[in-house]
């Protein structure tokens, strides 16, 4: 077995050349529950694409409580006099409204309005960010530093972090003793007492379900662990890999960055990346803050002239996954967009996909057809399916948001 | 302080630097009410003339004028305002050790030890040149087209440009040029000629005021670009040095309405929801107007004037990114009398004299700013302007030469001591081809470009605020996005050396940037 604290070497190592794959802190927990030994690369981690069966982890995440581990994700820390004039010109969110103690989700973007990458934002101190998200992002931050009185730094080696999601995370959080833990709000952010130092927890997640975020120093990762599963024994609480996760995003609607849509600074085909309004994310375009954020002359330009693109929820006929699908406007007809993401929502019951449409087809209610490809004992099968554009994603409970949560 | 009782204007200028004056000129021409604060007690920027020592004048930087927009000139009507010429079309003389000078008009090639193939195709090739300058110089006149986004004006410049490669120069010399485009000089130079002086002194042309040497990439364009501004390749000099150009600048400005302050230094130019206000000054007086035009170089703009917030974070780092490194001193000399230069008669010291006596000895002198050292043997353009024009002195003479290379970060910082050794340096250079120069010195003094950064706000002691080189040049020039004079912030504008086309005494971003504004260009 790995150790995983001594091969963990991050940059500031000079050793670091050494280890070509990362082990989070967690690995050795993880490894503990893996029967299948199915793990890829996430920016230099190594993690669990699944650890028994997806659709079992899956249902832990709507049933009763998954951990899955986030250390991998890429995470900064912003501090200084200027913090908050940094943040709200790196994004296009009104940052004057996100209180010390809560957390924004946010996309940012590029000069020409297109997006670079999106994720979470910790409000830790009225001078003191942190920015979580699934791409590296330290050159975008050094430019954007350029004329502000800020430090930043990554911290991605630094903070190991699990997701813990499901309708029993917050009993199982209150059984490990996080007083009050049931008062905090989604979005809410607090430290609370651990042996070795305060740990971080926010109330969020990447399943559209209840959840929270637990956020440690290294050292704490393995005795945050034990801790979870001495207070969870009795809540069928498992960690879980990637695919189930997959399948719960999907359902709950959620992008995902180098999935549905790529990196703008990754990107070099013209039309080939989005701005926040082609992937579904007006709401969080402030256009009339008052701040020169990025990306707000061509977002202006483009609320005016209109976009090129429509993110649409599909609710898909039949229960082919719709996976690299195109979609027409009639059967046999026009192609007009594709498909991101597809899978069959178990709780939903629902065959659905993530995909974009030209303008102005994709309105909520409106039809659109996909040509599925799919196999059957390694033969080519093809079908079309009608697809209705969803106004809401197919999982989206009240328990997502309801304070306290309930108690089991 | 209320608003009511803040001055307004239609257009505030920051910087009296010559670009500046010419803008405000045609702003003001067309009826808006405009005002240029300069931080100096006088305008012109690196364009003024500066007293030497008691009863003795300089140009103070900037010290030929061969590229005044002729545009400019006319619209403006500068010689009503008083620019006058004390020496005009002046010939280059290309200094040779041994005292076999070779002296270089527009079209002839004499001396040196020239051959006659060489004086033959030295005929043929600066028409060559001339022809090239003709094709393209009227992209220096209008602002720089917008590919993605062509308007009517774009149109006709591209339709202009094509038609005048293809027909205006003709398929054989078209191709030439664009074989040549992008060669750096020396191997220019090397396929035309074979004697070394000749090739040492046009080289010099194409390094001049830039960081590269003759074997360095792209500068073959920098060489046709001081011929394609303005003045058609005449060299000459203006009376009463060159603080008179900006002087009859700002007279045209000052009778079209516009107002010109003096020791009103910018502290900031406001913004308030993403759209410029004005600006405050250092004295915390604030003036008001919609439009601002900043006469500095972009990075002064957008870091210290406006501030980065207020800009997207590309646009900051791209202007950040400018490469803007100077590599030129300027060494001014108080003589009591006229040198002795071997091999030269009085009325031939009153040319351009060009210390530059082969390639290979310019690289070598440009080799030593790479690892921020003086060059030891360094390069010279020097004028004796008093020569033409008894009024820069009272008694005896001045002289200045533009000394190539000196690094802007020199290894150790220019301390005191540095600029003293640089200074002997030269001195010492000037004495191997005018022996009694030391006898003659009353005072002489270096401006490094450090000094230029200070003095003149030259970022990097770069005079054309941002390297003119191919990737900064016509639409990329400073940036892509404020090559059409207009910033990414609502209501601001720049005017200056870093605009296309660029520094030298031409006046022609100033004009251009003018244009923009009153077309409403954003």
């Amino acid at each position: 077995m790995f150790k995983a604290t001594d091969e963990n070497r991050s940059e500031h190592d000079t050793m670091h050349w050494k280890s070509a794959v990362k082990y989070s802190p967690f690995y050795n927990k993880i490894k503990q529950h893996d029967y299948v030994n199915m793990w890829h690369r996430w920016a230099e981690y190594t993690t669990p694409d699944m650890l028994e069966d997806p659709t079992i982890e899956y249902f832990a995440i709507r049933n009763s409580a998954s951990i899955f581990d986030i250390t991998p994700m890429s995470k900064y820390r912003i501090k200084g006099p200027d913090a908050l004039h940094f943040m709200n010109r790196l994004l296009p969110r009104d940052m004057t409204k996100i209180r010390v103690g809560r957390v924004a989700y946010t996309a940012w973007c590029d000069d020409e309005g297109m997006v670079l990458d999106d994720g979470t934002v910790f409000r830790v101190a009225e001078d003191e960010y942190l920015l979580c998200a699934q791409e590296r992002q330290m050159e975008i931050l050094r430019r954007n530093a350029i004329g502000f009185d800020i430090e930043y730094s990554e911290v991605t080696d630094e903070i190991a972090a699990i997701s813990f999601q499901g309708p029993c995370t917050c009993k199982i959080l209150k059984n490990m003793g996080l007083q009050e833990v049931e008062t905090m709000k989604m979005f809410d952010l607090r430290f609370f007492d651990f042996p070795g130092g305060e740990i971080m927890v926010s109330r969020t997640g990447y399943t559209g379900d209840l959840g929270y975020e637990i956020w440690v120093k290294n050292d704490q990762a393995e005795p945050l662990w034990d801790a979870l599963y001495e207070a969870g024994k009795d809540y069928a609480l498992r960690p879980i890999g990637g695919d189930a996760l997959e399948i719960a995003r999907i359902e709950a609607g959620l992008i995902a960055a180098k999935v549905d849509f790529s990196p703008a600074n990754e990107t070099v085909r013209p039309g080939h990346a989005k701005s926040p309004y082609e992937l579904g994310l007006g709401w969080l375009v402030k256009l009339d803050k008052g701040v020169a954020f990025n990306g707000r002359r061509a977002l202006i330009k483009e609320k005016e002239n209109g976009s090129r693109y429509r993110f649409v929820k599909l609710d898909v006929e039949g229960n082919k996954p719709a996976e690299n699908a195109y979609l027409f406007d009639r059967e046999n007809g026009k192609t007009i967009g594709y498909v991101s993401s597809a899978a069959w929502a178990p709780t939903a019951k629902k065959n659905i996909a993530l995909g974009f449409v030209d303008m102005p087809h994709g309105e909520v209610g409106d039809t659109v057809w996909a040509e599925i490809y799919y196999q059957k004992e390694l033969k080519w099968n093809r079908v079309w399916a009608k697809c209705e554009v969803m106004g809401e994603p197919a999982w989206n409970p009240p328990r997502k948001t309801l304070t306290p949560p309930e108690d089991f | 302080m209320t608003k009511e009782q803040n001055k307004t204007y239609d257009v505030i200028i920051v910087g009296g630097g010559h670009n500046g004056l010419v803008c405000a000129g045609y702003l003001a021409k067309a009826g808006k009410n405009v005002v240029v604060l300069e931080a100096e007690k006088q305008v012109g920027g690196a364009a003024t003339t500066a007293e030497l020592s008691y009863g003795k004048k300089v140009s103070h930087c900037a010290h030929f004028l061969n590229q005044l927009n002729q545009k400019v000139s006319k619209d403006l009507n500068l010689s009503k305002h008083g620019l006058k010429l004390s020496a005009s079309k002046l010939a280059t003389i290309a200094l040779s050790a041994d005292g076999n000078h070779l002296h270089l008009t527009k079209d002839s090639a004499t001396g040196g030890g020239i051959s006659e193939e060489d004086a033959t195709n030295y005929k043929q090739f600066m028409a060559l040149m001339h022809d090239y300058a003709g094709t393209l110089g009227f992209l220096l006149d209008i602002p720089p087209m917008d590919v993605f986004n062509m308007d009517w004006d774009d149109k006709k410049a591209a339709l202009k440009l094509g038609w005048k490669l293809r027909f205006g120069l003709g398929a054989e010399k078209m191709s030439e040029l664009l074989r040549m485009i992008g060669m750096n000089i020396r191997d220019v130079l090397d396929d035309e000629f074979d004697n070394e002086l000749l090739k040492g002194a046009l080289a010099f042309d194409a390094v001049l005021g830039t960081h590269t040497g003759p074997y360095s990439a792209g500068n073959f364009l920098t060489f046709l670009y001081r011929l394609a501004g303005g003045n058609n390749g005449s060299v000459d000099i203006p009376e009463g040095g060159m603080g008179a150009v900006s002087s009859a600048m700002a007279a045209a400005a000052i009778a079209n309405g516009t107002e010109i302050r003096t020791n009103a230094r910018v502290k900031s130019i406001d913004v308030d929801n993403c759209a410029v206000t004005g600006v405050t000054l250092e004295s915390g007086e604030v003036l008001i107007a919609p439009i601002v035009v900043s006469n500095a170089h972009l990075q002064t703009t957008v870091l210290d004037m406006v501030g980065a917030r207020h800009f997207e974070a590309d646009f900051v780092k791209r202007a950040t990114d400018i490469r803007t490194r100077g590599a030129a001193a300027k060494m001014h000399i108080a003589l009591k009398d006229v040198p002795e230069f071997n091999g030269l008669s009085k009325d031939d010291l009153k040319n351009r004299l060009v210390i530059s006596p082969g390639q290979q000895e310019l690289e070598r002198a440009f080799n030593h700013i790479k690892y921020g050292e003086v060059s030891t043997e360094p390069m010279m353009e020097i004028s004796i302007p008093s020569l033409v024009d008894a009024s820069l002195a009272e008694n005896g003479h001045v002289l200045s030469a533009t000394v190539q290379y000196a690094p802007y970060n020199l290894k150790g910082g220019w301390t005191d001591q540095a600029k003293a050794a640089f200074l002997e340096t030269c001195i010492d250079r000037l004495g191997q081809f005018a022996p009694n120069i030391r006898a003659l010195i009353e005072h002489a003094e270096l401006i490094t470009p450090k000094d230029m950064e200070d003095e003149f706000g030259l970022v990097g002691g770069n005079w054309h605020h941002g390297e003119l080189t191919l990737d900064q040049m016509l639409m990329l020039r400073p940036v892509p996005e404020a090559s059409r004079y207009a910033l990414p912030l609502d209501g601001m504008y720049i005017c200056g050396a870093g605009a296309h086309p660029g520094g030298g005494v031409m006046g022609a971003a100033g004009r251009n940037a003018a244009n923009a504004i009153l077309k409403g260009d954003q």
